[in-house]
């Protein structure tokens, strides 16, 4: 019987599995019935549910911490700021809903958040259309956020802030000349931050032995690392999302590479420690916030989290930075809290005292200050000294 | 030296998913696209039960095997039995089985998650062993060895088994088995149980490997073992081992003289010629074709 071999090799759709998107929504501070006119209402859009759910809650711990020290300070002439939480389900639709309701319903006078840049880049526009601040908190694609108009601030560095600052750091400290690089060529973020890599190495005199690219599917990285150990480069630069960071730093000390590896802003999870256990050990990934820093606004932010049971990161820093962001802008509007003042008063913010260090808006917007070295040490990131 | 060891080591993996898809297509002629599903499912199931029943892997292992095997004829049973007889039934049983793909995909998702999950650290004694200036894992050695006798195993079956010789027979031809005497159906359900507990084994191999297991981590694999079972001859047992060798060490060796960004290109290049150079591929002879 002559055999039918079919073999269509172009039947493999590509599989759309949606993570259920929840709705629902936490509103949070609520009217405090003060007297009108006195009370700056702060609309926060946080990822409280879905992928990006970790962020959110620290970011809204963040937000209530630094709403209770600024009213406790009570130095906006009686200004009180209030805040409205609505979650923004990681996703750009709920985001574009959440900021509606911000701005015709709530009238709010800024908008912090969106969560993720993705969000961002759909709801950020309407606010832009209806004359509304926002302050970005956590986003740091390199464009498309506050490139969408002149009412868009952010206080997150930006991959190609963060980068090109700890690759000097770490410069400093280990002294490498040569370098090998891995990164993944199938993704924006992780392509952008290669290139923000070599851009760096070059501009340090570090010379590039090899570059080698993986893909994100990909579970075995034997080959390259193997490859790139071969030129016995100073340092292994990655720019892998978190899910591949843990296996090219498992695998590469496996394979017995023992130099240093500094790694992008994916690195920048705790998954990534979780899942690289104890080969995580002496990596190095740059940060926008130092932990270890003992400027008075940097320990102020720490013991009022811990005072509240929250444990502060990076992104309840750069949350609570964003409150006192706002109310600087507040008082240097003359304490008036339309939302023009509010704009106005953004881009007088001038070396600003935050747990992120000096603060400053660039003339497009973006954060300015100095970005920090984290070592992985004992299973935790530690600022590296 | 260091990347012929990691050749054979990703070859071996490889070989071992290809020999249970090429099983079940030297049998029934259809391609089993739940393959990579139940790859995954296993290496979940190996994960909880070191994980959070606290098992030693010794025994994780076979019972996650048996698992695959067991959702092998429930895949047979559902996908692909109600199928069997139509006209069409190397399509329909294509889809099917995609299908079933799809399902146990979201089913893995909802239990275990979008996130890459791990094996506990230290479930695996891994001791590195230096070989000159390579070095090799006591890990990498024992998922080496484990495939290569679950292969070698697999080959003695169909030589020199009564089952061996029946589902060579049912492959060979259907009609003149059933009329010999053979129970074609469970000699079917037997190949499912085989293939997709070797498929199961492969899965729980690779997630000890690499550490990483997720709802997607079959996907990256079914389309190089594909490539492996048409490298090595449609059905052929053998050529699925030797080609699933020989597309590791050629990946590993075109990232290293090459470049990374053309790995898979290279190695689908070589597929591409040998279907235009020798159709039936390496050892896909039909006087020769053993399962």
């Amino acid at each position: 019987m002559p055999r039918r071999s079919v073999v269509p090799v172009g039947v493999f759709l590509p599989l759309l599995v949606l993570a259920a998107c929840k709705g629902g929504s936490s509103g949070g501070g609520g009217a405090s019935g003060g007297a009108s006119g006195n009370a700056a209402k702060i609309g926060s859009a946080l990822s409280i549910t879905g992928p990006a759910a970790s962020y959110g809650a620290q970011q809204r711990a963040g937000i209530e911490t630094g709403i209770e020290v600024v009213n406790a300070s009570n130095s906006l002439g009686g200004v009180k700021l209030e805040v409205l939480v609505e979650d923004d389900g990681s996703t750009k639709e709920q985001g574009i809903n959440v900021f509606q309701k911000f701005i015709n319903q709530d009238k709010v006078s800024v908008i912090l958040g969106p969560t993720l840049s993705n969000t961002a880049s759909a709801a950020d526009p309407l606010a832009q259309q209806a004359k509304t601040p926002v302050l970005g908190i956590s986003n740091t694609a390199p464009t498309g956020i506050t490139d969408i108009g002149d009412y868009i601030f952010r206080d997150s560095l930006t991959e190609a802030q963060v980068i090109p600052g700890a690759v000097k750091k770490a410069k400093a400290k280990l002294g490498f000349k040569t370098a090998g690089v891995l990164y993944g060529n199938d993704d924006v973020f992780t392509k952008a931050g290669y290139d923000v890599m070599k851009k760096a190495l070059d501009d340090e005199g570090v010379k590039i032995l090899e570059t080698q690219t993986f893909a994100k599917p990909d579970r075995d990285f034997s080959a390259q690392i193997t490859s790139l150990k071969g030129k016995t480069p100073d340092i292994l630069l990655v720019s892998a999302l978190a899910d591949n960071a843990a296996a090219i730093v498992a695998q590469a000390r496996q394979l017995g590479y023992s130099g240093p590896i500094l790694g992008g802003n994916g690195f920048n999870s705790p998954a990534f420690i979780k899942n690289a256990g104890p080969a995580a050990e002496g990596v190095l990934v740059g940060t926008s916030w130092n932990s270890a820093s003992t400027e008075p606004a940097n320990a102020a932010f720490k013991e009022a989290m811990q005072k509240k049971g929250a444990s502060p990161d990076q992104f309840s820093a750069q949350a609570y930075t964003g409150v006192l962001i706002v109310a600087e802008a507040i008082r240097k509007a003359g304490n008036k809290t339309g939302r023009d003042d509010i704009k106005n008063g953004f881009s007088q913010v001038k070396d600003l005292d935050t747990p992120l260090g000096k603060f400053s808006f660039t003339e497009k917007r973006d954060a300015r200050h100095e970005p920090s070295v984290q070592e992985v040490k004992g299973g935790k990131f530690q600022v590296m000294q | 030296m260091q990347q012929a060891i990691n050749g054979i080591f990703l070859g071996s993996i490889y070989a071992l998913f290809a020999v249970g898809y090429t099983l079940v297509f030297g049998v029934l002629d259809i391609l089993n696209l739940a393959h990579q599903a139940v790859f995954m499912l296993c290496a979940f199931a190996a994960l909880t039960l070191v994980g959070q029943w606290g098992m030693h892997i010794a025994l994780a292992l076979p019972l996650a095997a048996a698992l695959g095997g067991i959702l092998g004829l429930v895949l047979e049973r559902i996908a692909f039995r109600p199928l069997r007889g139509r006209s069409d039934s190397n399509i329909s049983g294509l889809i099917s089985s995609l299908a079933a793909a799809t399902i146990f995909e979201a089913i893995a998702l909802q239990l275990f998650g979008p996130d890459v999950s791990r094996f506990p650290f230290g479930s695996f004694p891994d001791r590195p062993l230096h070989l000159g200036h390579a070095t090799v894992s006591a890990l990498q050695l024992t998922i080496v060895a484990i495939s290569v006798a679950l292969m070698a195993i697999l080959t003695a079956l169909l030589r020199a088994t009564p089952l061996g010789r029946r589902i060579r027979a049912v492959a060979e031809n259907p009609r003149a088995a059933r009329i010999l005497g053979v129970d074609v159906d469970r000699i079917i359900a037997w190949s499912f149980f085989i293939s997709s507990a070797l498929g199961g084994a492969a899965g729980v191999l690779f997630g000890l490997a690499f550490n990483s297991v997720s709802p997607d981590v079959g996907r990256s694999i079914e389309l190089k073992g594909l490539a492996v079972i048409i490298l090595g001859g449609m059905g052929s047992v053998t050529g699925a081992v030797i080609a699933g060798f020989a597309i590791g060490i050629l990946e590993v060796f075109t990232v290293a003289r090459i470049g990374s960004s053309y790995r898979d290109a290279v190695s689908f290049a070589v597929l591409f010629l040998i279907l235009l150079v020798r159709p039936r591929g390496l050892l896909g002879q039909a006087a020769t074709r053993e399962a």
